[in-house]
């Protein structure tokens, strides 16, 4: 085997071996399909207890409307399983706020006399504890239909038109549009596209860059540094030139993170499918696809329409996960991971070089983050406008190319932009390559000297 | 026959003149010191000799053939600051360095093996080299150096950091290289261990030689004219008589053995004549011409040196 052969089959095996590799191997896909597991088990564990809610309405527009003999009819402000109102009659809000604290009520509702009339009301809800988001919004949703239905019925009187045919008009008229994208091939055929699922492809495939990059370059550059400190160095480079030891760190440290990310999809692969079998009770999601219904508890849209809107949806998401060009997206992930990687990482290996333990780095990593942040920062705007100047210029630019560019993957990019990319990566990193290799060969044995950019200059303009 | 000729090395490192216009000649099969100061220039040429750096001028021949890439095979370095991956296992670590150095997997592993075992840390064969003390590691350190049986052996102070027992077998081992056919240049401040197995030096102060032969030779040179005879029983006014004719350094007695020491001022007058002439004084037990220590002249020579001092002993 050949001497940079034999160095990048140690980098590579003492890596894999390492406790740390195999618990991140395991965490990585853990935390991911947790991550998207986890909302869907949360909305189904929401709320754990019941909270009352007493409610003070100097409006009187909210009572429950009772029948004669007393007993409640209809409910305008809507119980849900976790919320009960209890609407009081004949108490003042100090007393009402007193009586809060030891009182059986989680919250107190105030709605004021003239809230029709007053745009956003100012409703108050008043507790002990900071009540949640599904509260808050249950109670707008409430007050918001109830109004409307009351401002409906009040113009349906100006104009002669009845409620109930207020009602059956907002029925009709309630659509609810969904644009269906397609890409159109060469070949004339259509394939069916969603752009939220590209948006969140770009988005995982440019954070993966960001993270890789950063956790594998450091990697190398914690490793020259050791060689520097344990003086191993001295013993290595009277057998190979600095080069070899250079180039075969950053291969091995390459492959490490190629195998780690090729588990990492395998492993997440099995999981969600697992998870999805097991934890989620599919009957529950279609009960969280809240059905929108006025205050007499009639839906608006058809019960059949809703069940077809959801099939619907759930038939496009799938048939635009299947229009994905997977070999495209994967080859590029392949090549900007390792253009970025080899980039960054003959950065990080000159970094070790030139300095004599790990908290000296601090100064030159400023020139390694900035561009790494400014991709991610780039990448969110790109996400939104994948064909713009921004996103143009800033996959082009090999600093910040092989995150941005993966961004704009999954929207179909103009071959010359990723040809222009690609070649401009290649060129950059050959040349950072070489550049490294000048600042290690002189780094690695030097010591205790206090490295400035001055002096790295001084050693890229020395001879060989 | 010189196995390493070092021809006006010249290397300059960003306006310091580290080495300057050396010339230097490792005859074959000896062990030979190379001593200085700190700072002289003897790593820097050390270094060149590893290639890990190149003189700016001058040249430098390996058994006749001029220092290239192939000679890493050829010779085997041992450094000063020296250090191992501190996490990874000793047997595997000594492998890999090994197949560094050019032997294929099955050599390094027979040989490693049959060291290991002379020098009984097979145990530590799994073990991490955290794991093992100092002079473990340094145990470890000259087997990965000696395993390519190199024919040309580099040590920068060796013997730092070793207790005297493992001083001891390191020397054997030195001396047993010696008898097998490599050629030793070693550099070091321990001056007993350049008094007790070097053939040759030389000495480098501020990028310059200074000194340079046959370590006998050297010593003779530096030799004052010091002699220390001793005589069975007791002389009264020994020295006293002699303190005429030469400079009396020192006397004493013990167990009814006198000795006395005294250099000799009359340069006219030959070692036999002073034998001759000490030899009626009673019953001569032992005549020995005292030699001047490495350290002694080491010191002596440096400071004495100037930029453009060189003393050269053939």
């Amino acid at each position: 085997m050949s001497k940079t052969g034999l160095i990048i089959q140690r980098e590579y095996v003492t890596r894999v071996k390492k406790k740390s590799f195999i618990i991140m191997t395991i965490l990585g896909p853990l935390l991911f399909a947790a991550l998207m597991v986890a909302p869907a088990l949360l909305a189904q564990m929401e709320e754990d207890e019941l909270k009352y809610v007493a409610v003070i309405d100097d409006s009187y527009l909210f009572a429950p409307i009772t029948s004669d003999d007393g007993k409640i009819d209809i409910r305008i402000l809507k119980d849900t399983e976790f919320i009960k109102f209890d609407y009081m009659l004949n108490m003042s809000m100090d007393s009402a706020k007193n009586q809060l604290k030891d009182s059986k009520y989680y919250a107190l509702l105030y709605i004021p006399h003239n809230v029709i009339n007053m745009g956003t009301g100012r409703v108050q809800l008043f507790s002990y504890q900071q009540p949640n988001l599904g509260l808050k919004m249950h109670i707008a949703n409430c007050l918001e239909k109830h109004i409307e239905d009351i401002k409906l019925a009040e113009k349906g009187k100006d104009l002669g038109i009845t409620p109930e045919s207020m009602q059956e008009i907002l029925r009709v008229v309630n659509s609810n549009v969904n644009v269906i994208t397609y890409k159109l091939g060469e070949d004339g055929v259509e394939t069916q596209t969603s752009t939220e699922i590209s948006m969140i492809l770009g988005y995982i495939s440019g954070f993966l860059i960001y993270m890789f990059v950063f956790m594998y370059g450091s990697m190398v550059m914690r490793g020259v540094i050791e060689e520097k400190t344990s003086r191993i160095v001295e013993v290595i480079v009277s057998s190979v030139k600095p080069y070899q030891l250079m180039m075969g760190k950053i291969i091995g440290v390459a492959l490490v993170g190629l195998t780690q990310f090729l588990l990492w999809v395998v492993l997440t692969f099995g999981l969600v499918t697992v998870a999805q079998a097991v934890l989620i009770d599919t009957s529950k999601i279609a009960e969280m696809a809240q059905v929108p219904t006025d205050s007499t508890g009639r839906t608006l849209i058809d019960a059949d329409k809703a069940v077809d809107e959801g099939a619907a949806q759930f038939s496009e998401v799938f048939n635009s996960i299947k229009a994905i060009n997977f070999p495209l997206v994967i080859g590029m992930f392949l090549f900007y991971f390792m253009g970025g990687y080899l980039l960054y990482a003959a950065m990080f290996a000159a970094i070790g070089a030139a300095v004599d333990n790990e908290t000296d780095t601090q100064q030159f990593m400023l020139p390694v983050t900035i561009p790494l942040v400014l991709g991610i920062i780039v990448m969110v705007s790109a996400i939104n406008n994948p064909s713009g100047s921004l996103a143009y210029w800033f996959s082009i630019i090999p600093f910040t190319s092989p995150i941005v560019m993966m961004v704009r993957i999954p929207f179909e990019v103009p071959i010359q932009d990723v040809i222009i990319s690609m070649a401009l990566l290649v060129i950059s990193f050959v040349f950072m390559v070489w550049m490294a290799a000048k600042i290690y060969r002189t780094g690695i044995l030097m010591y205790g000297k206090k490295v400035n950019y001055k002096e790295l200059w001084k050693w890229l303009r020395y001879k060989n | 026959m010189s196995f390493l000729t070092a021809t006006q090395v010249v290397k300059r490192y960003s306006g310091h003149l580290a080495l300057d216009s050396l010339d230097l000649a490792v005859p074959q099969n000896s062990i030979f010191g190379l001593l200085g100061p700190n700072g002289a220039g003897k790593t820097t040429f050390i270094r060149i000799l590893n290639q890990i750096t190149a003189p700016d001028s001058g040249s430098i021949y390996i058994d006749g053939e001029k220092l290239s890439a192939k000679h890493i095979h050829s010779i085997g370095y041992l450094p000063e600051e020296r250090g191992l991956y501190k996490k990874m296992k000793v047997g595997e670590q000594a492998l890999y360095l090994s197949r560094l150095k050019g032997l294929n997997r099955h050599d390094a592993f027979k040989q490693l093996k049959y060291w290991f075992e002379k020098f009984e840390i097979t145990e530590w064969w799994d073990k991490k080299v955290e794991e093992l003390s100092k002079g473990m590691q340094q145990k470890v350190q000259f087997i990965i150096t000696i395993l390519h049986k190199p024919r040309l052996l580099i040590f920068d102070e060796p013997f730092s950091g070793f207790d005297p027992i493992n001083t001891n077998l390191l020397k054997q081992e030195i001396l047993k290289l010696r008898f097998d056919g490599a050629t030793i240049l070693f550099s070091t401040h321990n001056m007993a261990s350049v008094e007790e197995i070097c053939d040759h030096i030389a000495l480098i102060n501020k990028s310059r030689k200074i000194l340079d032969g046959n370590i006998n030779d050297v010593r003779d040179t530096y030799a004052s004219g010091i002699y220390e005879f001793t005589y069975l029983g007791y002389f009264q006014k020994l020295a006293a008589t002699l303190a005429t004719n030469y400079e009396i350094i020192e006397t004493a007695e013990n167990n009814g053995i006198s000795s006395i020491k005294l250099r000799l001022t009359d340069s006219s007058m030959s070692q036999n004549d002073l034998i001759k002439h000490m030899l009626q004084f009673g019953n001569m037990k032992s005549f020995e011409m005292v030699k001047p220590s490495m350290n002694d002249i080491f010191i002596k020579a440096v400071q004495s040196s100037g930029p453009s001092n060189e003393t050269k002993i053939n």
